[in-house]
């Protein structure tokens, strides 16, 4: 721990009660939201959902217009060299300079970052086969990713922020990816924020996550916590039903006459016994992927489907 | 090690890990002594967080499947037999019941199941075993 000011807490990030607003509209509404080092935090949420919005106040690209946004204890837009010398980020976009080949990146950003590990850097843009020669915008859209994953990792920062990072890639770049924070965690308990709309991947890499919706903050917390308290119910009442029964903790319906299935909020026994108080019984449960239970606390019939 | 997680099912990963050593050791694909890759090696082959498999891995050792010993490094425990018949039996009975729920919901009863589980059983059957039966035919 370089920073005194990290004495106070061992949360990397700290966003207490951020609203921001474009317009009219409320990209950011009352988010706060603590992230603890070594943790891996998914950030789910559909397009225009507040993601890219939330990690652009982390990079000190926005103000927070109210509350308060600390990384490492430092205010991003107050302290952005101090900030950013120890975060590595990676957009969608990747908004590297096109007019340089793969090598002059690499040397540019080394400049920026005493901590630049270059054996380090080298071993990446091999095991990416990256050619060196090439120029950034000649590269496939695969391939500009991974130059933009290398020089977010080759100074080995402590925080790494990733907003939407294998959007529209093929699966082999995204493997990468994926290999990559992966590897980050196991190899020094690293923090990252990562926002992706690829659910199977938050739900395979993440500890915690938070769910946006609209700006604000569905529901966040550890993910098997999330799962755990999520089922899939089969309920058979005593009576036929016309509509959707009443019962608390149920999110969604599905079913008609005697059966119906629910997707379900609480602890089983709980919901076991609202059933029976409502002249129905259980009759199936499963665990749902954190695909059903964004849907169905999302309350949106789909997803952006991934572009081709 | 021959896994596959799915972020389908619902399962949770850790879960799926646990599940499927089980059955491998179940099966004898994982032999008494035989060592488990690393947690890290682990997680970047199934792409999965770290802490995942270190959770499996911990799930295991109090199942008494695997045993960790001090110098590094987990291993299938030794005596995993009578256990292994235990587990073997829980994984079959998980099947059954998958295979139960589905029948009933295309309306296919109990006895026909049964009736077809022989008949697949006898389509299985080693060549040199199935001949002389099928000859009879």
């Amino acid at each position: 721990m370089r920073s005194p000011e990290f004495l106070f807490s061992d949360d990397v990030i700290e966003i207490c009660g951020v609203t921001r607003k474009f317009g009219a509209k409320r990209a950011l509404d009352n988010v706060s939201l603590a992230i603890p080092r070594g943790v891996v935090f998914g950030l789910v949420g559909a397009n225009g959902a507040g993601k890219t919005t939330l990690i652009r106040h982390l990079l000190g690209l926005l103000q927070a217009q109210t509350g308060s946004v600390r990384v490492f204890g430092l205010d991003p837009v107050q302290e952005p060299v101090r900030v950013l010398a120890r975060v590595g980020y990676l957009s969608e976009e990747g908004d590297l300079p096109g007019w340089m080949r793969v090598d002059e990146l690499m040397r540019y950003m080394r400049a920026f970052y005493p901590t630049w590990d270059e054996v380090y850097a080298q071993d990446l843009r091999r095991q990416f086969e990256l050619d060196p020669a090439a120029k950034v915008k000649t590269l496939s859209k695969g391939q500009r990713a991974r130059a933009g994953l290398l020089v977010a990792l080759a100074y080995r920062p402590e925080l790494l922020l990733l907003d939407e990072p294998s959007s529209g890639l093929d699966p082999i770049v995204r493997r990468d990816i994926l290999g990559a924070i992966v590897r980050t965690i196991a190899d020094e308990g690293r923090t990252v924020l990562f926002s992706s709309h690829l659910l199977d991947e938050v739900e395979r890499i993440s500890d915690r996550v938070a769910m946006l919706k609209g700006g604000r903050i569905l529901f966040t917390g550890e993910l098997d916590e999330i799962k755990q308290t999520h089922h899939r119910l089969t309920l058979r009442f005593l009576d036929e039903r016309r509509q959707p029964p009443e019962l608390n903790g149920v999110l969604s319906w599905e079913g008609r006459g005697y059966i119906w299935t629910a997707v379900a909020h609480g602890r089983l026994d709980d919901l076991a016994l609202a059933a029976s108080a409502a002249g129905a019984e259980i009759i199936d449960q499963r665990a749902l992927s954190l695909d059903e239970i964004f849907l169905a606390q999302v309350g949106t019939p789909r997803l952006q489907p991934e572009e081709v | 090690m021959q896994i596959h997680i799915s972020s389908h099912d619902g399962v949770p990963i850790y879960l799926q890990i646990v599940n499927q050593v089980k059955y491998l050791v179940a099966s004898g694909r994982l032999a008494a002594g035989e060592e488990l890759p690393p947690i890290r090696t682990l997680a970047e082959q199934l792409l999965v967080n770290p802490n995942t498999v270190a959770r499996a891995y911990r799930e295991l050792e109090l199942a008494g499947v695997v045993t960790k010993r001090r110098t590094a490094g987990t291993y299938v425990s030794d005596g995993a037999s009578p256990l292994a018949r235990r587990e073997r039996l829980k994984i079959v009975t998980q099947r059954i019941d998958a295979l139960l729920a589905e029948a009933r919901q295309m309306n296919v009863d109990t006895a026909t199941l049964i009736e077809l589980i022989q008949e697949r059983d006898e389509a299985m059957q080693p060549l040199e075993a199935a001949a002389p039966r099928t000859k009879e035919k």
